[in-house]
């Protein structure tokens, strides 16, 4: 099952690698198709007008091909790194205000990240998409009023029900890796 | 990094960082907890493979694009990056890189304003839901009595400080809101240079301070 599940997610993570590597126009068409709606729909939902959110997917669209070197598939899948750019935009366009990032951790050249911990990351994220499928509707609306709508961190439960710590731990051992080889 | 962080930002917070609902104060000290925390980086970087997913599901709203939107991307991608590619990177120093970039240098470059008794502080710009503000209390030294209406958070960058029987050092976040009185008190050896965030003023006990408070912007 994983690895039929993971093929998706593993796809998008070669896409922008071909963004990086040779600037690929076919492999971001296809990236944008997917992605950019979803963008957009995301952005409605926050409160952006049409136009807005038009105008912003583009932009968040145009950050990842810009992006691309800066892409770690082994702390993250390209949805969680699209939607970490849709979410610094939303902050910055919406709520006019700075969104301090922490520090980067930039590969070294010498510290690509490891294939294996690649695949497993992009499986367990892919395992956290069945089972958000597979939450309570009310629980998942929860969730979803979290992120895309404008909770405050004390109406938030972070008791999500999901299987969050085994990413937790997964991405953990990937920053463990990428400090020791930038040793 | 540093291997010795003992007290961490809660999950709401985090998850609210991730989720983009915080206000401009507080996702500065998150974001300078996380540069010195890879435990906490990894539970953000877990927050965000969540809103990721919500992003890209079976079953997630889609918003059709123009037509002509992919065309008008890749005209703004010929025109290059407006944003640097890489940031300016910091000297490592006491203060990380988000600190930096809003002090505009390390320590030397905190504009420091004394506010009695060798304690001292610098407000930080930012949004006007919540403050920020780095202290400056002298080793030994306490910070005034008070309590909270909101929630504070306070992070050490130099030297720690007790309370209530706990040390706090670099690195480490304390988290109170309005059911704590705390008097947190310097640890010997070095002057405490914290982060303090909150999004309610400050209602300090004693008379004095009390009446500064409107002129302080504490």
């Amino acid at each position: 099952m994983t690895t039929t599940t993971s093929s998706s997610s593993m796809e998008w993570a070669e896409h922008v690698e071909r963004i990086r590597d040779c600037k690929d126009q076919q492999a971001f068409a296809e990236l944008f198709g997917h992605f950019a709606p979803r963008v957009k729909a995301f952005l409605i939902k926050s409160g952006a007008d049409a136009s807005l959110a038009e105008e912003c997917a583009q932009e968040v669209m145009a950050t990842l091909w810009h992006k691309a070197h800066l892409f770690d598939p082994s702390r993250a899948s390209v949805a969680t790194w699209v939607f970490t750019i849709a979410r610094n935009r939303r902050i910055d366009v919406l709520r006019k205000q700075r969104r301090p990032d922490p520090e980067d951790l930039p590969w070294g050249p010498e510290a690509d990240p490891d294939q294996e911990d690649v695949l497993t990351l992009q499986q367990e994220s892919q395992q956290l998409r069945e089972a958000l499928s597979q939450l309570p509707v009310a629980q998942k609306e929860l969730i979803e009023k979290a992120y895309f709508g404008d909770l405050t961190h004390s109406e938030i439960a972070s008791q999500t029900g999901l299987p969050l710590g085994t990413i937790k731990s997964r991405i953990r051992l990937a920053l463990e890796r990428l400090r020791h080889a930038m040793k | 990094m540093t291997a010795t962080i003992n007290h961490h930002p809660s999950d709401e917070v985090l998850l609210s960082y991730s989720a983009g609902g915080l206000a401009e104060a507080f996702n500065l000290m998150i974001a300078t907890h996380v540069s010195l925390c890879d435990e906490c980086r990894a539970r953000v970087d877990a927050f965000d493979t969540l809103g990721g997913v919500l992003l890209d599901n079976g079953d997630v709203e889609t918003a059709d694009v123009g037509a002509d939107a992919l065309a008008k991307t890749l005209a703004m991608i010929k025109d290059g990056d407006p944003t640097p590619s890489m940031r300016k990177k910091s000297i490592p120093g006491v203060l990380p890189q988000p600190l930096q970039d809003y002090v505009g240098g390390d320590l030397e470059a905190i504009k420091w304003r004394s506010v009695g008794m060798g304690v001292k502080q610098a407000i930080l710009p930012t949004s006007k839901e919540a403050s920020a503000r780095l202290l400056y209390i002298p080793a030994g030294a306490a910070m005034p009595d008070h309590g909270h209406r909101g929630l504070e958070m306070t992070m050490v960058l130099q030297g720690a400080f007790l309370d209530d029987g706990e040390r706090f050092g670099r690195g480490d976040v304390e988290t109170a809101d309005c059911e704590l009185e705390h008097t947190p008190i310097a640890d010997f050896g070095e002057d405490c240079i914290c982060l303090a965030v909150t999004d309610a003023p400050l209602k300090f006990n004693s008379l004095i301070p009390r009446l500064a408070q409107p002129f302080l912007r504490i």
